[in-house]
């Protein structure tokens, strides 16, 4: 066949939502998306939440989540009109002529059942193999794709495979039945960035092996730049600029994307060294109630009032555990913490009202930390309620004064949470946060949930925020690019211990231990060809995969 | 070696459920002595002079303390030996076996029926949620649960043995009995309970399915072509068997204990009515035996429950 693979033209999607208190609409979520796929190409589609990539990857498969409905235009496969198709025939293109990879493999995949029966499931169910035949090319793929053990991967279950061994043998479940389309949505948003290349890299090389085409959807840039041929820029569900991976990379057109292009590049100058310490970490050793492993192992460190120390690593080294461990949710079992000049009681019942005031904590999903039943100006009222015994019209004001100060605006006091947006969200707990005038704020992962551009607006405003009431930030994160653009110093950790500390510039600086070598040469460059390169040039292997 | 995991959490199971029978027991025997009434009188009648009473006292051994008896009893109890009837001086046991295997049997055919029936009632509500042979399933399955089981039991009566003359409206059995006369004759109280058990079960199964159809991995299942109904069976149902399973129980045990109304509606010869007859005759042994087998019934049934349940947890099966 010459025509192309998929071709989708003048493509709208609707669905029907249903605002609080507001009578059900329905909204356009992409419109006048046209694009063709030759067979064996990878197009990337790229954009914030909400620009509808997700969207249209979905619709490849005719499918919609929740009620959405494509409304509009064309979507052939194999030059076929999907739109038309009846049950039937949709059950015999998805899975067959056009599978699907998810972004969270580990939700993704059946708990109660071995990943081989699901790996070969369409394969058997399609009548594409016989069971031998499909298990032999799950075994193939398995070791295409670099897991361990391939023969006998697929005898496990989900939950006894890691994350990015997970992500690779949902890779393999879509390539199994031989697709001519696989849609590839987020797939390695939710690993560490030091499993990310490995999965980025094994699934480029069985995108090339396999000869098939692919749609590969992410917010990142920098990592579809790696894998597409093509890219396509989408915002509000409106195509912004598509064009090939060269051209949106190295000659953007558009503002919009000249924005995604240089969202990495932000650096904010360290403060000087110095000043009085607001909060110091000495030897601190905890572990978790009945499991004998040291989750954080003799960690030290330092943090000068106004300033901000980073705290890196992968999932699992322990820097979430070290906040817990500074607001005393997790007492640990030795070493000692100095907070604001005064010893720090270790366990949090043992600390004052001082102590719980001065130490504010923000967190990654910020719509689970907030009651969705309390408007904005109750979530922010509250702890001037409680640590300063603020009513009526003097709280009102002083609500109003850190709605300002959030840059929002005295309008939103009256909205609840499910009305605002991830960012908006995110601004209303660092203002609860600031109610309480601390003295430290400990920030987990607070811009990891949130699109490139709204993260940087966060970071933006902690800075200002920090210059003006002069708080100090304990930052954890997984991000450099975050780390680079708010850090004062830095300590990485790796599997409990702080294995490199000290001043932005010096971490951030050669001479590289093996970890932190790693860790930054893992960090996907907005340019072409970083993959290989970085594969080829590293001197230790992932832990997670 | 070290023990799997599983047969740990097993054996604390089994465990917890040995020892809250123990706890049962003694609520049982403390329960019957706060019965008003003298076993002694009941037995030697009103016209008894105080010197048979006090002699009878002695041989029952009643003057002694009263965890002395509990411990007596429940030796018994341990060892098979339930006691004698104090109405007509039979062994407990030998009385109560048969009855309670006609309670089983009858329990047995029902369960066999309405479980099955129930569980693929329910995947049928789920695939088609929200239209018509949902919601016929819901309504009917609702009004059976609403009916009085004696209502239900009538009415079966009326329509099957009198109008269309199906089943016979008595269902006695006795020994010697062939199975296929046997059958016909508990056919009309397996129907009623069957009514009376399958909407909950029925309730749940769509319940539990449908809260595992908001998975991620349900979606990826539609998104590989998997016909809906497989999709309801293969994916959601193995999911969902914990809280399943758990309604299942309890609904086995209340086939077995809350069977009295059924078995007077249709004069089955079952444990029900042996209890209600002896309760009537303050028979207090037997009550205190009844008690026993009934709560080891449920206290058992629902041990099972959560032994299914942790078999059917993937993670505790295969840990990492």
């Amino acid at each position: 066949m010459t025509g192309p693979l998929l071709s989708v033209q003048n493509l709208k999607i609707e669905a029907t939502s249903y605002p609080p208190g507001e009578p059900p609409r329905d909204v356009v979520l992409v419109e006048g998306v046209s694009f063709d796929l030759q067979k064996g190409r990878v197009l990337g589609l790229i954009g914030e939440s909400g620009a509808g990539k997700s969207t249209i990857g979905l619709s490849s498969m005719a499918y919609g989540r929740g009620g959405v409905r494509l409304t509009g235009g064309k979507i052939l496969v194999n030059g076929r009109d999907i739109r038309t198709a009846t049950p039937a025939g949709l059950r015999a293109l998805r899975g067959h002529e056009v599978t699907y990879v998810a972004q969270s493999a580990a939700a993704a995949f059946n708990p109660a059942k071995r990943l081989m029966e699901q790996v070969i499931e369409t394969s058997l169910g399609h009548r594409l193999m016989t069971r031998p035949e499909a298990e032999a090319r799950a075994v193939d793929l398995f070791r295409q794709l670099g897991l361990p053990k391939p023969e006998t991967i697929g005898d496990r279950y989900p939950h006894q495979v890691s994350g990015g061994q997970l992500q690779r043998v949902m890779t393999a479940m879509a390539l199994c039945p031989k697709p001519d389309l696989v849609i590839f949505d987020e797939p390695t948003t939710a690993l560490d960035v030091t499993t990310q290349i490995d999965v980025l890299a094994a699934i480029k090389r069985a995108i090339r092996e396999t000869g098939v085409a692919a749609l590969y959807i992410t917010h990142d840039l920098a990592v579809v730049a790696q894998v597409a041929d093509d890219i396509m820029v989408l915002r509000h569900g409106k195509t912004v600029e598509y064009g090939t991976t060269d051209q949106i990379i190295n000659a953007p057109v558009q503002e919009y994307t000249r924005a995604l292009v240089s969202v990495r590049s932000k650096d904010h100058p360290e403060k000087p060294a110095g000043g009085t310490p607001v909060l110091t970490v000495e030897s601190v050793t905890a572990r978790y109630p009945g499991i004998p492993i040291d989750v954080l192992k003799n960690v030290s460190v330092t943090l000068n009032a106004g300033h901000t120390l980073a705290v890196v690593g992968e999932s699992g080294s322990g820097k979430s555990t070290l906040a817990r461990a500074i607001t005393g949710l997790l007492p640990p079992l030795k070493g000692r913490m100095t907070f604001a000049g005064r010893q720090l009681s270790n366990a949090v019942a043992g600390r004052t009202r001082d102590d719980l005031r001065e130490l504010q904590m923000i967190y990654q999903m910020a719509d689970v930390a907030m009651n969705p039943r309390q408007t904005v100006a109750t979530i922010i009222g509250r702890p001037l309620e409680f640590y300063f015994g603020l009513k009526g019209a003097a709280r009102d004001k002083r609500v109003a004064e850190l709605l300002e100060a959030i840059e929002m605006g005295k309008g939103f006091a009256d909205r609840y949470p499910a009305e605002l947006s991830g960012g908006q969200k995110q601004r209303v707990c660092i203002a609860r946060a600031l109610a309480a005038k601390p003295k430290l704020i400990i920030c987990d992962e607070v811009t990891s949930a949130l699109d490139p551009l709204v993260a940087e607006g966060i970071l933006k405003l902690l800075l200002d925020l920090q210059a003006r009431e002069g708080v100090a930030y304990l930052f954890i994160t997984h991000d450099l690019a975050t780390v680079r653009a708010i850090a004062d110093s830095i300590a990485v950790m790796y599997r409990g211990q702080v294995v490199r500390y000290g001043p932005k510039t010096d971490v951030l600086a050669p001479p590289f231990d093996d970890y932190t070598d790693l860790l930054l040469s893992s960090v996907p460059e907005m340019r072409l060809g970083w993959l290989e390169e970085t594969l080829a040039h590293r001197k230790m292997e992932s832990a997670g995969n | 070696m070290k023990l799997h995991p599983v047969v740990s959490l097993l054996v604390q199971r089994v465990a917890l459920g040995l020892l809250l029978l123990l706890a049962v027991s003694v609520l049982i025997f403390a329960g019957t002595q706060l019965l008003p009434g003298d076993v002694a009188q009941a037995i030697l009648g009103q016209s008894a002079t105080p010197q048979a009473l006090a002699n009878l006292r002695e041989q029952l051994g009643l003057n002694d303390p009263a965890y002395v008896r509990y411990f007596r009893w429940l030796g018994g109890v341990v060892q098979g030996d339930l006691g004698t009837a104090l109405t007509n001086g039979q062994d407990i046991a030998t009385a109560m076996g048969g009855r309670l295997w006609n309670t089983m049997f009858l329990a047995f055919w029902a369960a066999v029926i309405a479980v099955p029936l129930a569980i693929t009632l329910g995947l049928i509500a789920v695939r088609y949620q929200g239209r018509w042979p949902d919601k016929l399933i819901s309504a009917v399955t609702l009004s059976t649960i609403s009916l009085p089981e004696f209502v239900v039991g009538y009415i079966a009566m009326f329509l099957l043995a009198v109008k269309f003359r199906v089943f016979t409206s008595v269902s006695t059995v006795y020994d010697g009995m062939s199975f296929a006369d046997r059958m016909s004759a508990i056919a009309l109280p397996v129907i009623v309970l069957v009514l009376v058990v399958l909407a909950h079960m029925m309730r749940m199964t769509r319940a539990a399915i449908l809260n595992v159809m908001q998975s991620a991995y349900i979606e990826t299942a539609e998104l590989k072509g998997v016909r809906p109904f497989t999709i309801i069976a293969r994916h959601a149902l193995p999911n969902a068997i914990a809280p399943i399973v758990n309604v299942v129980m309890l609904n086995l045990a209340y086939l077995v204990v809350g069977v009295v109304v059924v078995e007077v509606v249709f004069v089955y010869p079952g444990m029900g009515q042996y209890l209600v007859d002896h309760v009537a005759k303050r028979d207090i042994p037997v009550v205190q035996a009844c008690g026993v087998v009934f709560a080891a019934v449920y206290i058992g049934l629902n041990m099972l429950a959560d032994v299914v349940s942790i078999l059917s947890n993937p993670r505790l099966r295969h840990p990492k």
